[in-house]
């Protein structure tokens, strides 16, 4: 049996391992701790947890003032609440002087399910990607996101990471090391490529496995520092194969397609496939079956490898 | 009071009690959704669209309709059980809630569901809605009157002060908010989480008229709906003190309640106990 956790479960719970660790680090939240899992921060540490109400764009002006003050504040909400309602704080008072603001944001892409497309943020990654100084970082499973977390602590500087509400497959081993910055390659192929990110990892590792029997070796790259983006790995990975795509959990536009389809225009023009959400809202429904509806599922990555494969030598 | 309101009042109770029931069959059928403010807002409602707003279900978007934005959209349970039974679509429909491919989204969607006046859900932002149909409004001469629901938790959203701000600069006079007073959000009491209080002090300093009402009452919200028509210079605000899970005796003031379907054999006892109460 795969063992599932999601990626908020996972923050909450490093969280209180770094709040022991860092007597600077605070968490703020805007009324949906239970959600979020800061409330297990607030547990352990309440003179260190500010509750800030419904009210995003004043918790990420006050995030700004405890940095500038010496402190480390990780701010916390839905994704579409974190990044839309208080985009302009984050861009001139976090962002703009750089500061060492960690804005962790769960409830990211379609997999929020019922709530529907006001709850399910699908332009996060653009947003905050294209700010100067922000770090982005979107963690494949509950492993990476204690390593992340705790690297994005430990950084300095504002980042963004982007978490999800549904318990997702642990796809990586105790052994895996998340280095900022940096690609990771979780498994080889010379035929084709997948740069994947958040929970389309596991889902290009099984569309890799389904293509195996049908003898094509598909690479799966796990993107998950989508700023500052690993050139190196993507170029030469498209270098090594004969077909590139990306997987991911939000818009085609302005996302990890976007910035591999940027990078490999400038350093190594192919072909790029762009499998995520195609300029459209989302809408109600369970996770899976929006998965499905959304094109989001297994085999349309497979579809989307062949499509790949078909149309470039 | 005369026969005739006895009679709408206990029509309006009638009414209110199908929509409680059909509220809980939609939420347990979608398995997922907001009870808690549904039904703390159950009697508002229930109100408007049964005595206050003027409308036409077979022409729902007839220019001179009264407009409701439900600025709380998680309590769009609410919203389409009293629209479907007001006749805006069939209340077969309810139990589409949440469903991939329905018209009832989880927040209301515009443009979907007949009768839906606003996208909402990101809270914060129906009175500035509002208030931008009310303008509209005075500009073209209808005489609509606009009414927006709030939550408690809501108004610690900055955009409801800055709506407030210019709603009494413009003086809009046909724009009226309720505010569902129940004292819960989703981490806790609102004075706990962040306090808005003292409410009523706070909506007259930024220009409004004011009144409280016993939220569940129906005697108290028509005199005060009756009282906002009669505001004409100034946009008006009705503080409605409510439980939060009104009717079902496990979700009353239970803040657990705010965010989670009743499986269905609790969805059996509420309805059980709403058919019960008198
Ligand atoms: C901008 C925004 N932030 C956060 C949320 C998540 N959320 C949904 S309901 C809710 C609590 C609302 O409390 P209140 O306004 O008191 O509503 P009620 O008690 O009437 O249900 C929150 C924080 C949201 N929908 N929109
Ligand atoms: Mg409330």
């Amino acid at each position: 049996m795969e063992r599932k956790i999601s990626t908020r479960d996972a923050y909450g719970k490093v969280l209180v391992e770094l709040g022991r660790r860092y007597p600077e680090l605070v968490v703020l939240d805007a009324d949906l701790s239970k959600s979020t899992k800061t409330s297990e921060f607030a547990k352990h540490y309440p003179e260190r947890f500010f509750e800030m109400g419904i009210a995003e764009q004043n918790m990420m002006g006050t995030a700004a003032g405890l940095a500038l003050s010496g402190k480390i504040p990780c701010a916390s909400t839905f994704a579409v609440f974190a990044t839309g309602r208080a985009y302009d704080q984050i861009r001139n008072a976090i962002a703009y002087p750089g500061l060492n603001v960690k804005i962790i944001a769960s409830h990211a892409g379609i997999t929020v399910g019922e709530d529907g497309a006001s709850h399910q943020s699908i332009e996060d990654i653009s947003l905050m990607r294209t700010l100067p100084n922000m770090t982005v970082i979107v963690p494949a499973d509950a492993v990476e996101t204690a390593q992340a977390v705790t690297a994005a602590v430990e950084m300095r500087g504002p980042c963004y990471i982007r978490l999800g509400r549904p318990a997702v497959p642990v796809i990586l081993g105790d052994d895996y090391h998340f280095q900022l910055g940096r690609a990771a390659v979780l498994r080889e192929g010379k035929d084709a490529v997948v740069f994947a990110a958040g929970i389309m990892v596991h889902k290009a590792l099984k569309a890799a496995s389904v293509l195996e029997a049908e003898g094509l070796e598909v690479a799966v790259v796990n993107v998950s520092t989508i700023k500052p983006l690993d050139h190196g790995t993507i170029v030469k990975w498209a270098k090594k194969t004969r077909a590139v795509v990306t997987a991911e959990e939000h818009s085609i536009y302005g996302g990890l397609g976007s910035a591999v389809a940027e990078v490999l225009g400038e350093e190594y023009p192919v072909p790029v496939i762009r499998v995520g959400v195609k300029d459209r809202f989302g809408e109600s429904g369970s996770p899976d079956e929006l998965l499905t509806a959304f094109q989001l599922n297994t085999d349309s990555l497979v579809n989307a490898i062949k499509k790949a494969l078909g149309r470039k030598k | 009071m005369t026969e005739a309101q006895e009679e709408l009042i206990r029509d309006l109770e009638a009414k209110a009690k199908t929509i409680r029931k059909n509220i809980i069959s939609m939420l347990a059928e979608a398995g997922s959704g907001h009870p808690g403010g549904s039904l703390s807002s159950v009697e508002i409602v229930t109100a408007l669209y049964f005595s206050v707003l003027r409308l036409k279900p077979e022409e729902p978007l007839w220019q001179d309709r009264d407009r409701f934005v439900l600025s709380k959209g998680h309590a769009a349970p609410l919203l389409y059980a009293a629209l479907a039974e007001r006749g805006f679509f069939p209340v077969d429909e309810l139990l589409t809630l949440r469903k991939l491919g329905s018209r009832l989204q989880g927040h209301p969607a515009w443009g979907m569901l007949p009768g839906v006046e606003a996208s909402t859900g990101s809270l914060g932002q129906g009175l500035s809605i509002g208030l931008g149909m009310a303008l509209a409004g005075r500009l073209d001469q209808r005489d609509y009157r606009v009414y927006v629901l709030l939550g408690d938790g809501e108004s610690q959203e900055g955009q409801v002060w800055e709506a407030a701000m210019a709603a009494a600069h413009y003086r809009a006079g046909n724009l009226t908010a309720i505010l569902d007073y129940n004292g819960l959000q989703i981490d806790g009491p609102i004075e706990e989480v962040m306090s808005p209080l003292p409410l009523p002090d706070k909506w007259r300093a930024f220009g409004w008229e004011v009144r409280e009402v016993d939220g569940h009452n129906f005697r108290d919200l028509l005199t005060a709906f009756d009282w906002a028509q009669k505001v004409n210079d100034k946009p008006s605000m009705i503080i409605a003190h409510t439980i939060k899970g009104k009717g079902v005796s496990f979700m009353e003031g239970m803040v657990d309640w705010h965010g989670k379907a009743p499986d269905k054999k609790m969805a059996g006892q509420a309805l059980e106990e709403i058919g019960a109460e008198s």
